[in-house]
Formats: C-alpha cells, structure tokens, sequence
C-alpha cells in the first residue's frame, strides 16, 4: 500500500491488515514511532473535526505536523496551483494528508508525488478514512463484519459516507435496511451495481420494525441544503428521528449499535446518548486508532 | 441534411454501421476531412438498425487506436480496409480499457478540469459502454462523454 485513496483500491485483505492494525495500536501491542517524520495536513476545505484526528494520530506516534487548514492565507489564494503548492510542501514532508473539494485531488498528487497521500475527503467522492473507522468500529462491536445486519437511516442519496461504507462491506457480504425520505433513497446505480452481488437490499419506512432484527443503525444527517422546499425539510427533519424511547420499546439485540459521522444535529436525540447501544463517540475515537495504523503503515513505520 | 454520393474507392477505409448521425461527430473526432476525401452518407436504410451512417475514407488507413475511439462514438461500427477496390482485411476495433485525453470529464468539480493535466477515464461496461473517471471516479455513459470529446491533437 503506497498510498490511501479511495476504498476502490483496498483489497479485502487491505482491509483486514489494516484493521488489524488498528487493534494492535488501540491495545498497546503495537506503538508505532514516527518521531523523524513531518506530516502535512493540506485542508483546503475546512474541517476541524478531521485535522484534529488526523493532527493527534501524527502527534501520538511522536511525529510533527504542519497544517494548513483553508486557503485564506495561502499561496492558493495568490492563484497557485494545485500541483505547485503540493510539490514545494512534498519537499519539506514525508507524507501529506489532503482534503479538497475538488474530486480527484488527492489521486492527482500521489501520481505527480513521490511520497505517500492520504485522502481526507474529496468533494463528494471518498474518505476512506472516515469509511476504514466505520469498519473498524463495527468490527470491535460486532466481532465480525460478515452477515451482518445494518440499517442505513437518513440522506443515503448524497451521503458519500453511506455510499463509501456499502462498499467497503461489499467484501464481507451484509443485509442493508434503508431508511430514507422519499427523495434521499440509496441511488439505483448503487442498488443495482453488479459489484455488490453479495449485498443485499431491503427498504423500509418504519424503524421500529426493524430495530430487534439490526446488529448496526448507521445514522447520518439530512441536510437542509438538500430540500427546495424548507417545509418539506421541517416534515422530514423529524420523521426518522431516533429517541430512547423508540429504541428502548423495540427490544434491541444486546450487540445492537447506533453508529453516526458526526456532527449529529437532530437525527439521535441526546437522551440516546446514555444508552448502551450509543457508540458514535467511541466510533470518532476510532478514528484516532485506524488513522495511526494508516500513517504508520504508509510511513513503513510498523 | 445533405447526403453525398457513396462510390466505391480504390485505396482507404470503409466505416460502416455507425449510428444514424454519428458520423460527422467521428470526422470531428479524427479531424478527417481537412486534406483527404472522405464521403459520408447518412439516415441509409439499415436491415439491423432501421437507419445508418457510412463513411469511406480515400487514401487512409487507421491505427488500432484510432478505431478503438470511432469505437467508442460507434460501437456497432465495422471497418474494412480497401486496397485496389478490394476489401483486404475486416477490423473488429475494441473498446479502449483506458482512454486517455481526448474526453473532458463532464463533473465541473472534478480536479481534471481545475489543473493543466490529462484525464483519464477506464472503461466500466462495454454494453452498454459506460467509463469512469480516473480522478473523480464518476461513471458516465458514452452520450455523456461524446459532448465532451475533444478532436485529437495533431502530433
Ligand atoms: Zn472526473
């Protein structure tokens, strides 16, 4: 693995190895040292959540970091180019870390780049990373990712994050239950994507039925963007909305787990929060363990 | 549109079954026309697809990769070689895997159209033909490529 792009390139056994990874790092048996690397955090989108973790998986394994996070004050600004500004920052790296909204960024530099990338996130298209700590968190409460039964609740039209995790578990074969306003349903050429043979699809409207048959609800956000009509977002806003109340009547699995990106905004309630089946703040502490086995796998450095 | 006479040649390449109207677009493409004779004849009857394009072109024959990108506008197209009226060899052109410049990736914010660089698209599916950006990773259908394709830069 030369770099980390899109989850089109992982492999199953990628996937596993850098799982596995993960798990040595999270329970000490591995502690990687990258304290002679610098990392670059190129964000030419904006996203503190990810710089954070990105930052603290470099800073964890004793490497250094600098950051650029917009382009307010950068050569950007001044009209440079993409591939100028990632070649001069390559000299003075050993990897770089970028998030563009520009589709395709990250793959451009680690074709004109000789060290490793990391994509961050490109517009909608990828964030394997994101997707590689919904995997990873799925299998330490699951102890499995095979036959599984996940329910994918909210925008799953735009969602590039519910787009990307479908795939990633194509591999593993799953039962997906979507649940979606009418127009933010999972795109037919997902659906019928020969690619996911393995997968199968059920569509329902009513979460409570569903809830005592899940291992996993996969919960993502439904943006206001998305609506022409700022009332039919108000109708929609709350018709999947998930409370204690509705979790707890329904009898859920003890395994059962209530997965999000994050930032949640009205999608769980916080009453959720104390469940034992909420686990989306654990899940972005994931993200500290897969991003460091990321690095440090990229960086030689196990 | 204006059908011209179809004769026969004597040296060059016969283009058959193309899509009805499509042939213009392939001249496009090649950038035939500016020097050699070529004949077009289009909306011929066809047994197999109602209506079809033809073009004959004098004095030329094709590489493999010239045909693999008529095959592309064309993927029901035929190619046969004439050398002193007679047809010489019968191509079967192949879809490119990989088809590099020559299409624009019709996603605006795909970095292709945002840096001074090639794209680059892999064939998905080849019936019906679809392609995806090597970059964005977007799948697109052939009709979305061909309003993106560009004439083929004179070497
Ligand atoms: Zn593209």
């Amino acid at each position: 693995m030369e770099h980390v792009i899109s989850m089109r390139d992982l492999s199953q056994a990628d996937i596993l190895q850098l799982l596995q990874t993960a798990a040595q790092i999270e329970n000490k048996e591995l502690q990687p040292d990258i304290s002679d690397k610098v990392a670059a955090l190129l964000f030419y989108e904006p996203s503190t959540r990810t710089v954070f973790s990105f930052d603290t998986a470099v800073k964890r394994m004793n490497g250094k970091s600098i950051i650029m996070a917009g382009t307010e004050a950068s050569s950007v600004k001044k009209g440079e180019s993409f591939s100028d500004t990632v070649q001069t920052v390559s000299q003075y790296v050993d990897i770089i870390i970028i998030r563009s909204i520009l589709e395709g960024a990250a793959r451009y530099a680690s074709e004109i780049l000789p060290i490793p990338i990391v994509n961050a996130g490109d517009g909608s298209n990828q964030h394997p990373t994101q997707t590689m700590l919904d995997l990873y968190s799925i299998k330490k409460t699951q102890g499995t990712l095979s036959n599984l039964n996940i329910a994918l609740v909210g925008d799953l039209r735009f969602g590039r994050t519910i787009h990307s995790l479908v795939y990633g578990l194509a591999h593993f074969g799953v039962t997906f239950y979507t649940v979606a306003p009418k127009h933010l349903k999972l795109p037919l050429y997902i659906k019928n994507d020969p690619a996911l043979a393995n997968v199968k699809f059920i569509e329902c409207d009513s979460l409570a039925e569903i809830i005592p048959l899940l291992d996993v609800m996969y919960v993502t956000r439904v943006q206001k963007e998305r609506f022409a009509d700022p009332v039919e977002y108000d109708l929609v806003k709350n018709s999947y909305q998930i409370t204690s109340q509705l979790i707890t009547s329904c009898n859920p699995k003890e395994n059962f787990k209530i997965l999000h990106p994050l930032p949640r905004v009205h999608e769980i309630t916080v009453d959720v929060d104390p469940l034992p089946y909420a686990y989306y703040f654990q899940q972005a502490k994931n993200g500290l363990y897969i991003r460091q086995a990321i690095i440090a796998t990229l960086l030689g450095a196990l | 549109m204006k059908v011209l006479k179809v004769d026969a040649i004597e040296n060059g390449t016969v283009i058959d079954h193309i899509p009805a109207g499509r042939a213009f677009k392939i001249i496009e493409i090649l950038k035939l026309a500016e020097n050699i004779p070529v004949m077009v004849g289009t909306q011929l009857p066809s047994k197999k697809f109602g209506r079809k394009d033809i073009i004959k072109i004098e004095n030329t024959e094709f590489t493999e990769d010239q045909l693999n990108i008529i095959t592309l506008l064309a993927p029901s197209a035929t190619y046969v070689t004439i050398r002193n009226f007679e047809a010489v060899k019968k191509s079967d052109a192949r879809i490119p895997k990989i088809i590099k410049g020559l299409v624009t990736c019709p996603n605006t914010i795909c970095i292709t159209n945002h840096e001074q660089m090639q794209t680059k698209f892999g064939v998905e599916s080849e019936k019906p033909v679809t392609v995806r950006c090597g970059y964005c990773e977007r799948v697109f259908t052939i009709d979305d490529i061909n309003k993106f394709m560009q004439p083929i830069k004179e070497e």
